[in-house]
């Protein structure tokens, strides 16, 4: 076999500016394709963080039919009480959960004293929910990044919009599910930056408040956000607890709950599947570049050398070594544009890190890109490039190795 | 001995619905260790006959038998073994790889057709270079030698394999009268140093007196032998 690869080489060399355009064309390749996957898939994570670390959560568990009717707020969809318990039980089974937070989702008139207008309120119990959502107290633009009872914490547009400050008193009016109205003081704790994706300009006060405020005899709750220990198990943790809620059902027999995923609920998840499937897109051009630049240079080799293989065949050489003499001339190339473009590849994106780029995501600037590559990713473009690399020099080998000597030697 | 047997060889070729016959009805026979030559003008059927006792084609029809082998019942895998075990070749343009050393011309039969190993394989070599006198040019690439050195080179590769027959279509067509004549000469010089069969091919009257045993051709036919010195 080294005596192939030995000539194998020779053959690319005598030919020094082909095989160094084509080997040139496949590094390009696997360049742009290792430097496109750690841009976007880098960009897609942080954008994931931003949704479910901030405002989401991993998961979100709601009474059947809630979500349908999300935007309206509905107040008697609430869990109650015991169906609380029962997914408490559910959720502190399962390991690989790192935090609930249960949340009162509710509407209401935030009233500045002089100007009315609409809010949207989660109440939360800080603990939990910071737990869960790590990155907002991160959101706090200005004020404190606490939520004690009477605080309230304001989205930015809103405040701006009110003007209203840190440390400002306004009143909420909210309207409970029997239809009663109350209203509570609040002191403005904090403003909130705006975040994109659903929920991204909601306000926040304390789960007792809202309690209060909703004259609750006791509490109900919209939902329980969910943090994962770890994202990457968001698939197979979230069939274990559809399958554990589902069990849960009422007096008529159907599910009680319904669970949702973050990509289910936020409009980026298409975002981020778009990005998937550019970087499919990219992979499949990264093939065909391969395929058509190597199978190009190997037709043409096979065509220049037809007397060398009538020679070769003639003085006794099996079809078998003929055809892995051009196998290994095809691989070869493959193989040098592998390595060459995952070496230039790692150094861009390491180019690109030192440059600390930043980018704009929705209401968030500033973000500085972190582009990384998995040693996985770069497995799967090195084994494709030198798998496309070998099917593309198989017809021309095969041909070469079916040559009948005596038409070869023929051959002018 | 007979190392090669025809009876009644013909040749047909097909091109598109024309038939043409190059050889119609051969017999002869080839001994062992001889030196022979088939003559003829162009289109005489030489090459086409040359090609069927090197196995590289199939007859028509009648039988042609190669040490003990008929030529017929060998494919496409079975016919590269059987030349590599048993046939040399040497080409009218030498047909030498070109990014192969001379060493490595000679060498690649051995490495590559008969697995032989590294030290068996580089003792054979160095022999035959010293035989055809290219020792001190092993390391030279083809382009980096003559017409004549590159025969030379392309005679020792055909050897080293130790073939029971060498077939050479038209060795000296490419070279000058000084050079063909060494590279006939170098030729005959191999055939007594190691028993080796050579049929060659030519047209050219000025080498044809150096075989042995000449067979004539012309328009497929033979049209006789002779023995140098009387007829076969």
């Amino acid at each position: 076999m080294n005596n192939v690869i030995k000539i194998a080489i020779r053959n690319l060399l005598r030919y020094k500016r082909r095989t160094a355009l084509t080997a040139t064309l496949v590094t390009l390749g696997v360049v742009f394709v290792l430097v496109f996957t750690a841009v976007s898939s880098s960009f897609k994570d942080m954008m994931i963080s931003q949704i479910t670390d901030s405002m989401m959560g991993h998961l979100q568990i709601h009474r059947k039919g809630y979500v349908a009717a999300i935007e309206s707020l509905p107040l008697n969809m609430n869990i109650k009480p015991n169906g609380f318990e029962k997914l408490e039980a559910i959720l502190t089974q399962h390991k690989g959960i790192a935090a609930y937070s249960p949340r009162i989702k509710f509407g209401g008139m935030f009233s500045n004293f002089m100007e009315t207008t609409n809010i949207r309120l989660n109440g939360v119990d800080p603990q939990k929910e910071f737990a869960t959502v790590p990155l907002l107290p991160e959101r706090v633009v200005s004020g404190a990044k606490t939520l004690n009872r009477g605080e309230i914490l304001v989205p930015e547009l809103l405040a701006r919009g009110m003007n209203v400050k840190v440390g400002d008193t306004i009143v909420i009016v909210a309207t409970n599910q029997s239809g009663s109205v109350n209203g509570k003081q609040f002191r403005v704790n904090g403003i909130l930056e705006s975040a994109s994706g659903p929920g991204g300009r909601d306000g926040y006060v304390h789960f007792d408040d809202a309690v209060e405020l909703l004259r609750m005899e006791q509490p109900e709750i919209s939902e329980i956000a969910v943090r994962l220990t770890s994202f990457n198990s968001l698939t197979k943790l979230s069939k274990q607890l559809s399958a554990a809620l589902g069990t849960e059902t009422n007096t008529l027999g159907k599910p009680m709950f319904e669970l949702h995923s973050w990509e289910d609920l936020s409009p980026f998840a298409k975002i981020a599947k778009m990005l998937n499937l550019m970087t499919i897109f990219i992979k499949a051009m990264l093939i065909a570049i391969v395929l058509i630049s190597i199978m190009n240079v190997m037709i043409m080799a096979v065509f220049e050398r037809i007397r060398e293989i009538g020679t070769i065949a003639a003085i006794g050489t099996p079809p078998a070594t003929i055809r892995a003499l051009f196998l290994v001339e095809g691989l070869c190339l493959g193989l040098f544009g592998a390595v060459v473009g995952n070496l230039v590849g790692i150094g861009i994106i390491l180019i690109v890190n030192l440059s600390k780029l930043t980018f704009s995501f929705g209401q968030q600037t500033g973000l500085v890109l972190q582009a990384a590559i998995a040693p996985s990713d770069i497995i799967m473009v090195s084994l494709i490039v030198v798998v496309v690399s070998v099917l593309a020099t198989l017809q021309p080998a095969l041909k070469a190795s079916k040559m009948e000597p005596i038409e070869a030697l023929r051959h002018v | 001995m007979s190392l090669v047997i025809a009876e009644q060889v013909r040749k047909v070729y097909r091109t598109g619905e024309t038939e043409v016959e190059a050889l119609k009805g051969v017999s002869f026979q080839i001994n062992a260790g001889s030196f022979v030559s088939f003559v003829g003008p162009s289109g005489s059927g030489k090459t086409t006959l040359l090609n069927l006792i090197g196995c590289l084609d199939a007859p028509s029809a009648g039988t042609l038998t190669v040490a003990d082998t008929n030529v017929a019942s060998l494919n496409r895998t079975t016919g590269a073994a059987f030349r590599g075990q048993q046939i040399g070749f040497i080409f009218q343009d030498f047909n030498l790889l070109p990014v192969l050393s001379v060493f490595e011309n000679i060498e690649y039969p051995l490495l590559m057709v008969k697995k032989t190993a590294e030290p068996e394989r580089h003792k054979r070599v160095r022999e035959l270079l010293a035989a055809v006198g290219m020792a001190d040019q092993a390391h030279k690439r083809p382009d980096q030698i003559s017409g004549g050195q590159k025969q030379r080179v392309a005679v020792a590769r055909a050897l080293v394999t130790n073939p029971k027959l060498v077939l050479a279509d038209e060795p000296t067509a490419n070279l000058d009268h000084e050079t063909a004549f060494m590279v006939i000469n170098l030729m005959k010089q191999m055939r007594d140093q190691f028993g080796t069969t050579f049929v060659f091919s030519t047209h050219d009257p000025r080498i044809v007196g150096e075989a042995e045993v000449i067979h004539h051709l012309e328009d497929g036919i033979l049209k006789g032998s002779e023995l140098k010195g009387g007829v076969a």
